[in-house]
C-alpha cells in the first residue's frame, strides 16, 4: 500500500458471482486511469474473484498489509482498458432523421443511428447509402401510420356473412382474386430486393418497407382467402400477366423499380381496387379490397414523395423514368398484357347480371376504370415534372397488366 | 535490406488460434516484421522444435516454458521470455468445496476425493496438488484429462471437475481462480454452492520463449508486441481473442511453484525428458 486510496466502495456481502462488479466498475468509472479504489467486502471469494476480474480488465490490484483486520480486501488500481476500447470513437450521426448525413459511411454499419461506436468492426456494404436516393422527409411519418394502421385478416374481415352468388359471378370473384394474389406477390418482393440494400442510417425507410412488405403478406392472404372461400380451385394466370410483373422484379435501380411499382402500379392498383369495392358481389370482397385499397394509397405517397424529392436534386431523373417506362414497354410488346379472363372477370362483376344491357353497362364501367387509371397515372407523371402531353404519351405506354 | 524475420510456433487449442495469429501478423508485418507462424497439435514438439532451432519463438505454456528450459540447458543452450501478457500475471488456484461440505480447512480434505484438470494442466492439476502435497495432505485424485497435450489451455476439464463437484461424485475440485469466477458467473456452479478451502500462492502463466533475443528479427517482434495498444481498433479484437489488454516485458519469477510439481510429481526430468506416467500428447 504506497498512497492514500482516492476512493472506497463497500460491497457487503455481494460477491462477483451475484454482480459485485457492477459496483466495483461504476466506482471505477468515476477515477482517472490511475486512480486507487479501496474495495471491501465480506462475501468469502472476494478475495479470489476480485483479482481476477480485475486482471482481465487491465486493472491493477494491491494486496492489503496482511496486519490489515478491516473488511478491506485489495486496492483497484484503474487500468487504461476502458478508456482505450473507445478511443476514436464516433457517433453514427444524429440520432433523429432531422440532420441526416447525405452519404453515411459503410463502417456505421448496422450501428443504431445516433449510437457511439466503438472504432473497428465491418465495413458493411449497403449500396443504396445516398440520402437524396432513398429518403423522403414524409417516411417516419408514413411508417407510423402504417404501424398503426396494421390489421388483423380474421378480425377485420367478416368471413362468415352469409351470401351465395350465382356461380359464374363466383367464378368471376375468384379470377380478379387470382389475379390480385400474383401482382401482390411481386409487391412483396420487389421492395424485399432493396431493403437489405438500403442504408440502416435511413432506417425508417426500411422500416416503411419492411410495413409495405407485411401489408403485401396480409393481402397475398386475404385474397387467396376469397378465391377459396367457396370452392378449391384458383383462377388462371397468363404468361404475358407473369412476364409483365417480372420485369417489375427484375428492375435492379431502386428509384426506378419504385417509380414502375408504386407510381404507376400500385398508382393504378388503387383505383382498381375502389373499382372492386364498389362493384363487390359480395361483403368479404367488398371488404378486403377496401382494407387493401387503404395500404395501397400510403405506398403511393411514399414512392411519389422520395422521387419528387429525387427530381429536385438530380435533374435527369426524368429522363432515367421515361426511359424506363419505354424499356418496359419495348420487353413487353411482344405479350397479351392484361390476362382476358381478368377483363372479363371485371366486366362480369361490373355487370352484375347476364342481361345484355347489364353486360353493356358492366363494359363500359371497365372503359371508365381504364380511363381513371390512365388519367391517375398522368397526374402523378406531370407531379413528377413531366410536360402534360408527354405525361400523356408514357401513361399510354404502361403495361395494359395494370401493375 | 530485407526486413527481420521471425518465425513463431503456436499451439491450436481452439480455431481461435488461426484467427488470432493470422491478424497479428498482418499487423506485424505492416510494421516491418516478416513475421510467420506454425500450429502444432500440442506443446512438447513445439518447445522441441524451438530447442532444435526450427523456429525462433514459441508461445508457451508455463509448462511448455520450464521444458525448454530444461532442454534447452541439457543441451548447452538456454532460452529467454521475450514477453508475456499482463493477465499472465500472478494468478492463483484455488481448491473448492461444495457449500455444505464438512471441510472447513485444508486439512480436512486429507483422504478424500479431489477433482483435477488434465494431467498437464498447471493451473488445474499440477500447482495446487503441489499445494496440497506441500501442506501435507494426501488426497485421492480423481482426473479429468480433456485436452492432453494443450497443458490445460482446453477449459473442458476443470469444467468437467467442477460438475463432477456438483454431482457429488467428488469432494473438492481444483481450478483456477479466473475459471471459479466464469463457472460462478456461467451457472456451471452456483452462486454460493461453493466454498474455497484453499487457494495457492501467486504464480505466472505463459510467456512468449525465444532462442535467440539479440537476433534482429527478435528484439523488432518484442519492440512491436509491446507497443500493441489497446486503443487501435485493429488489434483490440484480436487481443480480447487472446485475453490480454497489453503485452509486457517477461518474468521468470513466477515459475517456481510449477516447477516444483514438476519435479514432484516426475512429470519432467531435469534435462527435460517427458517422464509422467500415462502421459500421451
Amino acid at each position: 500500500m504506497n498512497a492514500v486510496p482516492a476512493a472506497e466502495i463497500h460491497l457487503g456481502g455481494l460477491g462477483f458471482g451475484r454482480g459485485a462488479h457492477l459496483l466495483v466498475q461504476r466506482a471505477l468509472a468515476g477515477l482517472p486511469p490511475g486512480g486507487r479504489l479501496a474495495v471491501s467486502g465480506r462475501d468469502p471469494a472476494l478475495p479470489v474473484h476480485l483479482p481476477a476480474w480485475c486482471r482481465s480488465r487491465g486493472h491493477r490490484v494491491e494486496w492489503p498489509d496482511p496486519a490489515d483486520r478491516s473488511e478491506l480486501v485489495a486496492v483497484v488500481v484503474r487500468g487504461t482498458a476502458d478508456d482505450d476500447r473507445w478511443f476514436g470513437a464516433e457517433r453514427a450521426g444524429p440520432a433523429l432523421p432531422t440532420a441526416l448525413s447525405s452519404r453515411p459511411p459503410p463502417r456505421w454499419g448496422l450501428g443504431a443511428r445516433g449510437a457511439l461506436l466503438e472504432a473497428g468492426g465491418p465495413e458493411a456494404r449497403f449500396d443504396l447509402d445516398e440520402r437524396d436516393l432513398v429518403w423522403a422527409d414524409v417516411a417516419p411519418k408514413l411508417y407510423a401510420q402504417a404501424a398503426a394502421r396494421q390489421w388483423d385478416p380474421e378480425s377485420e374481415v367478416p368471413w362468415d356473412d352469409a351470401f351465395t352468388l350465382p356461380a359464374d359471378v363466383e367464378a368471376a370473384v375468384v379470377q380478379v382474386m387470382t389475379y390480385l394474389v400474383e401482382n401482390e406477390q411481386a409487391a412483396l418482393v420487389v421492395p424485399a430486393r432493396f431493403v437489405g440494400r438500403i442504408h440502416p442510417h435511413f432506417r425508417e425507410v426500411t422500416q416503411l418497407l419492411a410495413v409495405q412488405m407485411a401489408d403485401e403478406a396480409r393481402h397475398m392472404e386475404v385474397f387467396s382467402r376469397r378465391a377459396l372461400l367457396r370452392g378449391a380451385e384458383l383462377g388462371t394466370s397468363s404468361a404475358g400477366g407473369r412476364q409483365s410483373l417480372f420485369t417489375l422484379v427484375a428492375e435492379s435501380d431502386f428509384a426506378l423499380a419504385s417509380f414502375l411499382l408504386s407510381v404507376l402500379g400500385e398508382g393504378s392498383f388503387v383505383d382498381l381496387l375502389s373499382f372492386l369495392e364498389r362493384n363487390a358481389p359480395d361483403p368479404v370482397t367488398r371488404r378486403i379490397c377496401w382494407l387493401a385499397m387503404q395500404d395501397e394509397r400510403r405506398h403511393v405517397v411514399f414512392g411519389m414523395a422520395h422521387l419528387e424529392h429525387q427530381a429536385t436534386v438530380d435533374p435527369r431523373l426524368r429522363d432515367r423514368l421515361r426511359a424506363a417506362i419505354h424499356r418496359r414497354h419495348d420487353a413487353l410488346i411482344d405479350t397479351a398484357g392484361l390476362n382476358a379472363d381478368v377483363f372479363d372477370a371485371l366486366v362480369v362483376l361490373a355487370a352484375g347480371s347476364w342481361r345484355p344491357d347489364d353486360v353493356s353497362a358492366g363494359f363500359q364501367r371497365v372503359q371508365e376504370l381504364q380511363h381513371a387509371m390512365d388519367q391517375g397515372r398522368q397526374r402523378r407523371l406531370v407531379r413528377l415534372g413531366f410536360r402534360p402531353d408527354e405525361a400523356a404519351e408514357l401513361s399510354a405506354l404502361h403495361t395494359r397488366n395494370f401493375m | 535490406m530485407p526486413a527481420p524475420t521471425v518465425l513463431m510456433g503456436a499451439v491450436a487449442y481452439d480455431p481461435k488460434v488461426v484467427t488470432i495469429w493470422e491478424g497479428f501478423r498482418a499487423w506485424l508485418r505492416g510494421n516491418g516484421l516478416d513475421f510467420d507462424f506454425v500450429l502444432y497439435s500440442h506443446y512438447e514438439r513445439q518447445v522441441e522444435d524451438l530447442v532444435a532451432g526450427r523456429i525462433d519463438a514459441a508461445w508457451n505454456s508455463p509448462l511448455a516454458w520450464l521444458r525448454a528450459e530444461r532442454l534447452a540447458a541439457a543441451s548447452g543452450s538456454a532460452v529467454h521470455a521475450l514477453t508475456m501478457r499482463d493477465t499472465d500475471r500472478d494468478l492463483t488456484s484455488v481448491v473448492v468445496v461444495r457449500a455444505d461440505s464438512p471441510v472447513r480447512q485444508v486439512e480436512d480434505l486429507a483422504g478424500l476425493v479431489v477433482a483435477v484438470g488434465a494431467v498437464d494442466s498447471p493451473q488445474a492439476t499440477l500447482i495446487p496438488l503441489g499445494h496440497l502435497a506441500a501442506a501435507g495432505v494426501p488426497v485421492d485424485v480423481r482426473r479429468f484429462d480433456v485436452g492432453v497435450g494443450l497443458h490445460g489451455d482446453h477449459i473442458g476439464g476443470e469444467r468437467d471437475a467442477a460438475r463432477a463437484l456438483i454431482a457429488k461424485e467428488v469432494d473438492a475440485a481444483c481450478m483456477i481462480d479466473a475459471n471459479h469466477l466464469a463457472f460462478v458467473q456461467e451457472g456451471t456452479l452456483p452462486p454460493e454452492g461453493t466454498r474455497i478451502v484453499a487457494q495457492t500462492a501467486r504464480y505466472d502463466h505463459c510467456n512468449m520463449t525465444v532462442r535467440d533475443p539479440a537476433s534482429a528479427g527478435v528484439r523488432l517482434f518484442g519492440t512491436l508486441l509491446r507497443g500493441m495498444s489497446y486503443a487501435d481498433s485493429q488489434v483490440r479484437p484480436l487481443l480480447d481473442l487472446e485475453g490480454l489488454t497489453a503485452w509486457e516485458d517477461s518474468r521468470t519469477s513466477g515459475y517456481d511453484a510449477l516447477a516444483r510439481a514438476v519435479d514432484a510429481s516426475g512429470f519432467y526430468a531435469a534435462d527435460g525428458r517427458v517422464t509422467a506416467a500415462g502421459y500421451r500428447p
